[in-house]
């Protein structure tokens, strides 16, 4: 990360020299900067609703169940997680929401999830081998109904506006597959080893 | 057919929100859970979080926004043009598949702009309309994501991320050619 983030900077300060290009950069970063806080902001809403529903999912013993009717699933993908802990219902309330292509609400559960598996890493602030398969898995994306795709073709003048969807739902499969595969694989490399942190209370 | 379902689904989506908040209340109830106290307890958390992301968005949005509007990132498409056509993406498919795991919008836009120049039900319109719907603003998600809960350390989050996105770039191309 601290390579890729030099690397856009340096090159974008850079290219932006060459190019004549400093005005718009200095303005694209300034919207960027308000764009973010305005994006946490807008999240902060649906977040504390789901936490709050799922605190009540939670007490009601609902998220233990779904973690262990589909612990034969979770188990391969998330072998240092106990079998019935609040983490694997929370990651699946993600996936669900996902497929269901329900937006911010998909992400504040997702944020649940990660709250969860932060309970559990013992290094605070490396990412876990669970963390990782489950962003592996949510960033390969798992749309069922592409609703804003179909919109913007739909207005376009479409003959047919969900004709994608097949296709669609057929490479985010082997999109997902994939990053199952890569997360499984990367895993295992010394590259990606957990360091010891110097600084352990964040 | 294709409608039917879309409008099958569509209605899935509408009702699943409300049904589960209804039925998250029954059970709850049902199991003598204090609803309102444990609700107003979990939602607490909604703040905090929302204010740990934002120096993680900042800092990943506003890198992009430096590459993005320098130029730096269209020199970059011009530099591995050759590559990807070897591939087999069409030229004006290229600019939507660098700018989708770096941001939503962005890409929104550059959809949006293929699909009103060439036609929607065109090739290169169906295969950027794939691409959208098939992948995620994975710089985003890391972001917002790992911000949520402190982590800095991705390790090998990232390259899973892209190794994915890049499977389905390039699936999106290829099973288009083969279907349409």
């Amino acid at each position: 990360m601290n390579f890729i983030w030099a690397f856009l900077i340096i090159a974008g300060v850079l290219f932006a020299a060459i190019n004549g290009k400093m005005a718009e950069c200095t303005q694209a970063v300034i919207d960027a900067a308000k764009g973010s806080v305005e994006l946490a902001i807008g999240l902060i809403g649906i977040m504390a609703f789901w936490l709050g529903l799922m605190r009540l999912a939670e007490e009601a013993g609902l998220v233990r169940f779904l973690s262990r009717i589909l612990k034969p699933i979770l188990r391969p993908l998330f072998p240092s997680i106990p079998s019935d802990d609040p983490a694997l219902g929370a990651m699946v309330a993600n996936f669900a929401a996902n497929i269901l292509g329900l937006g911010n609400s998909a992400t504040a559960l997702g944020l649940k999830a990660m709250i969860e598996l932060e309970r559990l890493n013992p290094h605070k602030k490396t990412a876990s081998n669970a963390m990782c398969t489950f962003l592996a898995i949510n960033t390969s994306s798992l749309t069922l109904i592409p609703a804003t795709v179909i919109a913007i073709r739909a207005s376009a003048g479409s003959a047919n506006p969900a004709e994608v969807i097949g296709v669609i739902i057929l490479v985010t499969s082997i999109s997902t597959v994939v990053a199952i595969t890569a997360v499984k694989i990367l895993e295992k490399l010394p590259a990606f080893k957990i360091k010891p942190e110097e600084d352990q209370n964040g | 057919m294709a409608d039917i379902l879309t409008g099958f689904l569509q209605t899935i989506s509408d009702w699943a929100i409300p049904i589960l908040a209804a039925g998250i209340v029954m059970l709850a109830l049902s199991r003598r859970v204090k609803i309102y106290e444990a609700f107003v307890e979990g939602a607490k958390e909604g703040f905090n979080v929302g204010v740990r992301i934002i120096p993680y968005l900042v800092a990943i949005l506003c890198g992009i926004a430096f590459f993005r509007a320098s130029g730096a990132l269209d020199l970059l498409t011009t530099l591995i043009a050759p590559i990807t056509n070897f591939l087999g993406m069409p030229g004006e498919a290229l600019p939507m598949a660098l700018v989708r795991p770096l941001s939503g919008s962005g890409a929104l836009g550059i959809m949006s702009d293929i699909i009103n120049t060439h036609g929607p039900d065109s090739y290169i319109g169906r295969v950027v309309s794939t691409m959208m719907g098939s992948t995620e603003t994975t710089f985003y998600v890391l972001a917002v994501y790992f911000g949520s809960v402190g982590v800095s350390k991705v390790r090998h989050a990232l390259w899973a991320g892209l190794i994915a996105d890049v499977a389905g770039l390039l699936s999106a191309v290829w099973i288009c050619s083969l279907v349409f």
